[in-house]
C-alpha cells in the first residue's frame, strides 16, 4: 500500500484540506508515513529574512505555517514527520519526490483560472506532471 | 588541512552551476552598473569597473561565497551631492575611504552590531532605497516624449512577461537588445546612455585620484565615507542573510565586512566608485544555480569582456529602456508585506519603519534615516521598558509596596510618584522581589523614599533585593544615616 506518503503544504486554507485527504490514505495502511513537505520559497526569502529578527525566529516563524496541519495530524494519530526544502516550490518537491522515491503525493490545489495559472504558475500542476509517484490533487 | 579542504569546496565544488550562474549574473549587472552611474552622476564606466573590480575581489576576500557585490543604488544615491559639488575625483578618494573604514568596522567585529538594527528600521531602510531609486528615474521619462513613455512600457512588460516563458537569459538583457535594435533600425529619436557619459573599451587601471592630501580634502569626503561605510555593510550582511538562508549555509559577517572593505579600497584605486552586496544579484546567482566564489568572479571577469567586446553598443541603449529595468529594480526592492506589516506590527514599530522611510526621503541620505530610525527605536524599547508598576497592599499589621519592573533613570520619577506620603505612624515594607535597580538613579530614587517616608514617622524596610541591587543600595545609598536630610533640588 501508500506507505511513502508525501503531503506538499504551504500552510494555506487547501493544505489543510489535502491534509484531511492525506490522513484518510495514510489510514490505509499500518505502515504508513505521511512526510509533510514545505518549500521555503526562494522569491520570498528576502521577505521572510526582512521580518523576523535572526535565524532562529525564521526556524519558528516557518514551522508556524505549518502547525494547523501538523494538529490536524496530530489528532488523528498518524505518523508523520516534516521537511523543510528551499528552491522554487514546484520544482522543489518534484525533485524531492523523485529522489525519495514516494509512493504518492499529495497537494491541494488553489483553484487558478488560466490568466493566473499563466501569471502564477501552478504548482499542483507542475506537480502532476512531473512527479513520477501517482499524484492526488484535493480541490 | 581542514581549511584548505573548505577553500577548494568554496570554489570548485560546483564549477558548472557557477560558471553559468555567474554568466548570468554579468548579463543582468550591465544594466544596473550603467543605470547607476547614471544615477550617481558619473560616467557609466566608472559603475561598470566598480562592479567588475568589486565582484573579482570579493570573490577572494568575501566571507559569503555565492553572494554578489558590484556597485549598487543605495550607494550611488549617497553619492549624488558629493560627485555634484566636487566631482569623481573626490568620489574616487572617498571610495577608498569607505573601504578602510569598512576594514576597521571589519577588524572591530561590526557584524555583532548589525543585530542591534530593529527590523523596522531594516524594512523602513529597503522601502526607503526603492523609493528614492524609482524617484531617480523620474528626470528620465516624465515629460520627455511620448516614445520615451512608450519603450518604458515596452521595457516594462518585457522584463515581467517574458521571465513567465523563458529564464534562460535575464529578461532586462532581452528587453535591451531587442529595443536597442529596434530603436536604431526605426530610428526613434530617443536619448541613449552615449548621450550621458562616454565607454571605453579598456580594462581599468591603477592611479590615484587627483585630490589634494590635505585636511580639507578629508573634511569634505569624510562625511561621504562614513555614510557609504555604514550603508554598504548593512546591505551586505542583509544580503549575506538572505543568502545563508537560501543556501541552508552559514557565512562569516566579520570577514565579509572587511572584504567589502578591501574591494572598495582596491576599486577606488581603478578608477571605481563604492559599492556592496545586491540582494536582487545575489538572489539571481543563487536561483541561477551558483553557490561558490566561483560565481563571483565569473560574474565580474565576464562583465568587463562583455564591456570590451560590445562596448560601442553600449552607448546605444536608450535611455527609457534603462529606466524600464530600474523601475522594476525598485519595484523588486520595495517590502510589499510592509502594509500588512504597518496593520499588525505593534504601534511603534510601525511609525519607526514609516519615520525612517520618510527621513530617507526627506534628506535624500540612507545613513540618516538609518541612524534615526536605530536611536528611535531605542528610545521606544527603553520608554517600553521603563514601565514600573508599584502595588499597596494595607495589613492590619503593616502597608506593603510591591514593585515590578526596572528601577532606572527612564522610570524614577513614576517611581517616587506612586508612594503616599501622608501616611504616619505605620510599619511599612518595600518588596523588591520582581525588580531590579539598574543605576544610581535607581539609588538616588529608593533613598528619596524612605527618606519621604521615614520624615512622617513611619518604619520603613526593604526586602527582596537581589545581590546585585543590593550591593548598588549599600554602596549608596544614605537613609539609614539618621542624620540624612532630604536632598535639596
Amino acid at each position: 500500500m501508500y506507505e511513502h506518503i508525501l503531503l506538499a503544504v504551504d500552510g494555506s486554507e487547501h493544505s489543510v484540506r489535502a491534509t484531511e485527504e492525506a490522513i484518510k490514505v495514510a489510514r490505509l495502511s499500518e505502515r504508513s508515513k505521511i512526510e509533510v513537505v514545505f518549500v521555503a520559497d526562494y522569491s520570498k526569502v528576502k521577505d521572510d529574512v526582512l521580518h523576523t529578527e535572526g535565524k532562529e525566529a525564521l526556524e519558528v516563524a516557518r514551522r508556524k505555517k505549518l502547525s494547523t496541519v501538523e494538529e490536524k495530524l496530530e489528532e488523528a494519530n498518524v505518523s508523520y514527520y516534516v521537511t523543510i526544502l528551499k528552491g522554487d516550490p514546484g520544482p522543489a518537491i518534484v525533485d524531492h519526490a523523485n529522489k525519495q522515491k514516494v509512493d504518492v503525493t499529495i497537494i491541494g490545489s488553489r483553484g487558478l483560472n488560466s490568466l493566473q495559472e499563466m501569471v502564477l504558475g501552478s504548482v499542483s500542476h507542475k506537480i502532476a506532471k512531473r512527479v513520477k509517484s501517482p499524484v492526488m490533487i484535493v480541490k | 588541512m581542514r581549511v584548505k579542504d573548505s577553500l577548494r569546496e568554496q570554489w570548485f565544488s560546483n564549477i558548472r552551476g557557477d560558471m553559468l550562474a555567474g554568466i548570468v549574473v554579468a548579463l543582468a549587472l550591465i544594466p544596473e552598473a550603467i543605470a547607476f552611474s547614471i544615477i550617481a552622476g558619473v560616467d557609466p564606466m566608472v559603475g561598470l569597473y566598480a562592479s567588475f573590480c568589486i565582484a573579482v575581489i570579493i570573490a577572494f576576500v568575501g566571507g559569503r561565497p555565492g553572494m554578489i557585490s558590484a556597485a549598487t543604488g543605495a550607494m550611488a544615491l549617497l553619492m549624488v551631492p558629493l560627485v555634484k559639488e566636487h566631482g569623481v575625483e573626490y568620489l574616487l578618494a572617498a571610495t577608498i575611504l569607505t573601504g578602510v573604514i569598512q576594514m576597521i568596522f571589519g577588524v572591530l567585529k561590526v557584524a555583532k552590531v548589525m543585530r542591534f538594527i530593529p527590523r523596522a528600521v531594516m524594512i523602513g531602510f529597503v522601502n526607503a532605497l526603492a523609493i528614492l531609486i524609482f524617484m531617480a528615474q523620474v528626470p528620465h521619462f516624465i515629460g520627455i516624449s511620448t516614445m520615451t513613455y512608450v519603450f518604458v512600457a515596452i521595457t516594462l512588460l518585457i522584463v515581467y512577461v517574458v521571465p513567465r516563458f523563458f529564464n534562460v537569459i535575464p529578461a532586462p538583457l532581452i528587453a535591451i537588445v531587442v529595443l536597442t535594435v529596434i530603436a536604431i533600425y526605426m530610428n526613434i529619436d530617443l536619448r541613449t546612455v552615449g548621450d550621458l557619459g562616454a565607454i571605453q573599451r579598456s580594462l581599468p587601471s591603477f592611479f590615484l585620484p587627483n585630490v589634494p592630501l590635505n585636511f580639507e580634502t578629508l573634511q569634505i569626503i569624510f562625511p561621504y565615507a562614513l555614510a557609504l561605510a555604514i550603508v554598504g555593510l548593512l546591505e551586505s550582511l542583509l544580503t549575506a542573510t538572505i543568502v545563508d538562508d537560501m543556501t541552508g549555509t552559514e557565512s562569516e559577517k566579520n570577514r565579509e565586512a572587511r572584504g567589502q572593505g578591501i574591494a572598495n579600497v582596491i576599486t577606488g584605486f581603478f578608477g571605481g566608485m563604492a559599492g556592496c552586496a545586491m540582494i536582487g544579484q545575489s538572489v539571481i546567482n543563487v536561483k541561477s544555480g551558483g553557490r561558490g566564489r566561483l560565481s563571483t568572479l565569473v560574474a565580474g571577469v565576464f562583465l568587463m569582456f562583455l564591456i570590451i567586446v560590445l562596448g560601442d553598443l553600449v552607448v546605444q541603449i536608450p535611455m527609457p529602456v534603462l529606466v524600464g529595468i530600474m523601475i522594476m529594480v525598485s519595484i523588486g526592492t520595495f517590502d510589499w508585506s510592509s502594509f500588512t506589516y504597518i496593520k499588525k506590527a505593534p504601534r511603534a514599530d510601525a511609525f519607526v519603519m514609516l519615520a525612517t522611510v520618510f527621513i530617507v526621503v526627506a534628506t535624500h541620505d540612507l545613513s540618516i534615516g538609518v541612524i534615526a530610525g536605530v536611536i528611535l527605536s531605542a528610545l521606544f524599547f527603553v520608554a517600553k521598558v521603563s514601565k514600573i508598576k508599584v502595588t499597596q497592599q494595607t495589613n492590619p499589621a503593616r502597608i506593603v509596596y510591591s514593585v515590578k519592573g526596572p528601577l532606572f533613570f527612564a522610570s524614577v520619577d513614576h517611581f517616587i510618584a506612586s508612594f503616599d506620603y501622608e501616611i504616619q505612624n505605620e510599619k511599612i515594607l518595600i518588596d523588591f522581589g520582581s525588580t531590579q535597580i539598574w543605576d544610581d538613579s535607581g539609588v538616588g530614587a529608593i533613598d528619596k523614599v524612605m527618606i519621604r517616608l521615614m520624615a512622617n514617622q513611619n518604619h520603613v524596610e526593604i526586602s527582596g533585593l537581589n545581590p546585585e541591587s543590593k550591593k548598588l543600595i549599600d554602596r549608596l545609598a544614605i537613609h539609614n544615616d539618621p542624620t540624612a536630610k532630604m536632598p535639596i533640588h
